[in-house]
């Protein structure tokens, strides 16, 4: 085999600027070094490791249905602007944006705006697990979605992207650079989607960046095929008095790996993360959290909620870090695991490490099944236990929705939801 | 055509509260069953609706001949045209009113068919306005922070949706003030029709002079051991269960 992921050299016809293409280079020779996972590594208890033999995977050619993947990329009624990739390549992008906002591929604003790049590009730490698989993504990496929003800016309508992977056991690559200037705001809706029910392998990164006063909502919908092994390393930066909500809706996926790193680096900052997960068949979806309070008076948010049914499983391992110089610090941790299935396995391990007194933190896990009481008052109104079943399911998932303030986005990601578990 | 019970026991764990009820209430009538409380009254709604933790050791429940027991499921006894409006109607996260009766009309279409939704919604406004409830509660999760009487009108509001051929109501009016109550008995008798039955569960007279009833049942201690006109009520409303009591000792 030529073609498999790793023995495949980095395209010539590459957009990066000759500087990268080095950097890519180290990238891939510390992935080669770095050795795979095992389950005594903290960060890997309990985890499944067999999704880590990649040597299925092949390079994703060119998109082949184009003109499909581009119709099928509608979300919102209204946005300001959208950006859609296929297999790591532009396929199509319309803007409505401010100036000075800019809003394009990640290997144009490597060139094109390459302070900017430099500044933020993966620049945050890899603490979750997977330094080898964040390696790959910089190695593999040829294209993604830049946004850049000046500061004292506000954009109203919200931004969507669409990352597509196309082909049996295609790799992608896709990545997400957002930054926040001081005082602006915008709302970003990034999907990942498979253009076909076939195994592929997603390795992304998302970085957000909010400067002072900032306000951003990011909502990932994670929609892969089933049949998807995905890693979704995730990192976020939050400075004084700016405000980040980020939901993490982990639709698709047959293994998912998800490390989500909260920083609060700026006093009065807040952190919302916030993850949905209904899973089901033998879908796994493992995910690790970091809530760093580095500076005082700031305010992290943690809510994930897994559905959990057939032989599903999940994995939460989230710490809360409170700095020695983080008085003040609020920080929240939660996770609830609905259980619709004796087979289904929820693992939980919420963490805390405290390193000054001055703080307010909670952390809990619960697990519950559906309630029979609210099962026989559905089936009492005529309502099919199974319908009932996911209608309750469907309300466990709203109630975190609600959180969302803008409320076309909430409307949309009730929609997609109640799509998501067939009710509407 | 009518509601019949015929010989009903149940029992919860080893405990048997209905002891061999018998009632038929003919389609298009509208009766009351008074009891203190413990002698089983709300036993007897659930038993109906389904409710898992009660168990049916003998006797039918039919609905226009239809053995309600032959359904397993609730749900199955619900769409057959029963509605039971429950004291403590549950809470139910997450999930919208409007989603709600939705779902419970969609769950009466044949497979395939497809509720319309402007027309579910306009349905739906004209029956919230019926009962005074405000229409932001369409987006509300059914119950939840509901105050007592927001519960009541909420389930009225339901059975108004979902055009039961009977329903039973359940102590329908305790928590209500009296202009909640006055609210709620109008959608009650709004449903009244020669095509349907309803039975008024409560345990005080005052709802009856809302509700007037064709019939009043009296239950002690799982049996209905009287019934008359619906001057009985006003006899228990003046002399108290205990005269039943006294009376039945009399006859024995």
């Amino acid at each position: 085999m030529s073609n498999t992921l790793m023995e495949n050299p980095i395209a010539a016809q590459s957009a990066w600027p000759a500087w990268f293409t080095a950097e890519q280079a180290t990238a891939l020779a510390e992935y080669e070094k770095s050795p795979t996972p095992t389950r005594k590594n903290e960060p890997w208890r309990f985890a499944n490791l067999k999704p880590l033999d990649l040597s299925a995977f092949v390079e994703a050619k060119p998109v082949a249905s184009e003109g499909r993947l581009i119709n099928a990329s509608a979300g919102l009624a209204e946005t300001s602007a959208k950006l859609v990739l296929g297999n790591n390549t532009l396929l199509h992008r319309e803007s409505s944006l401010p100036e000075g906002v800019i809003f394009e591929t990640l290997e144009t604003a490597a060139t094109k705006h390459t302070d900017l790049f430099k500044k933020y590009f993966m620049s945050q730490p890899v603490e979750l697990g997977s330094l080898k698989y964040a390696a790959l993504h910089k190695a593999r990496l040829t294209g993604g979605a830049f946004l850049f929003v000046p500061a004292n800016t506000s954009v109203e309508l919200p931004i969507e992207i669409f990352q597509w992977v196309e082909g049996a056991n295609a790799s992608v690559f896709p990545h997400t650079l957002i930054v926040c200037g001081e005082n602006s705001s915008v709302t970003v809706v990034d999907y990942f989607k498979s253009a076909d029910k076939l195994p592929a392998f997603a390795c992304g990164v998302n970085d957000l960046h909010l400067a002072a006063g900032a306000k951003l909502t990011y909502v990932s919908v994670q929609d892969w095929s089933h049949e998807t092994t995905a890693f979704h390393l995730n990192s976020t930066s939050v400075d004084r008095n700016a405000t980040c909500t980020a939901l993490i809706a982990n639709f698709g996926g047959g293994f998912v790996r998800g490390e989500s790193l909260s920083r609060l680096i700026g006093e009065g900052s807040r952190s919302e993360m916030f993850s949905i997960n209904p899973v089901e068949g033998t879908r796994e979806i493992d995910q690790r959290t970091l809530q760093d309070h580095v500076a005082p008076h700031a305010t992290s948010d943690l809510l994930y909620l897994n559905a959990l049914d057939d032989k599903s499983r999940t994995i939460f391992a989230g710490l809360i870090k409170v700095e020695p110089g983080a008085k003040g610090t609020d920080a929240y941790q939660k996770v609830k695991n609905l259980i619709l299935s004796d087979d289904a396995d929820p693992n939980s391990m919420p963490g805390l490490e405290i390193l000054n007194d001055e703080v307010r933190c909670s952390h809990g896990a619960t697990n519950g099944p559906v309630s029979d009481e609210e099962l026989f008052y559905m089936q009492a109104r005529g309502i099919k236990r199974d319908a009932g079943r996911r209608l309750i399911v469907n309300g466990f998932f709203n109630s975190l929705l609600e959180r969302i303030e803008n409320e076309n986005l909430r409307t949309h990601l009730e929609q997609l939801l109640a799509k998501r578990l067939a009710i509407a | 055509m009518s509601l019949k019970i015929e010989n009903l026991h149940a029992n919860i764990g080893d405990r048997e509260i209905l002891k061999g009820l018998n009632l038929e209430m003919p389609k298009g009538e509208v009766h009351a069953i008074m009891g203190k409380n413990g002698s089983g009254k709300s036993t007897l709604a659930k038993v109906m609706a389904g409710h898992p933790d009660y168990e049916v050791s003998a006797g039918q429940v039919l609905l226009d001949g239809l053995n309600l027991f032959e359904m397993e499921e609730p749900d199955q006894r619900a769409r057959t045209g029963l509605f039971v409006a429950f004291q403590y109607p549950m809470e139910v996260p997450g999930v919208t009113i409007a989603n709600f009766i939705r779902a419970a009309l969609q769950a009466r279409l044949p497979e395939g068919e497809e509720l319309d939704a402007v027309d579910y919604y306009h349905h739906l406004y004209e029956k919230m306005d019926l009962l005074k409830i405000d229409r932001k509660f369409t987006s509300r999760a059914v119950n939840e922070g509901f105050s007592g009487g927001e519960k009541k009108r909420c389930e009225i509001l339901q059975m108004a949706m979902l055009n039961p051929v009977y329903a039973v109501l359940d102590e329908t009016d305790s928590g209500l003030d009296i202009d909640a109550l006055r609210i709620v008995s109008e959608g009650v008798n709004a449903m009244r029709s020669p095509e349907r039955g309803l039975l008024v569960i409560t345990h005080y007279q005052r709802l009856l002079d809302y509700i007037v009833p064709d019939v009043v049942h009296v239950m002690v201690d799982g049996r209905i051991v009287m019934s008359g006109d619906k001057t009985l009520a006003h006899k228990l409303e003046a002399e108290g269960y205990d005269w039943v009591e006294k009376e039945l000792l009399q006859k024995a």
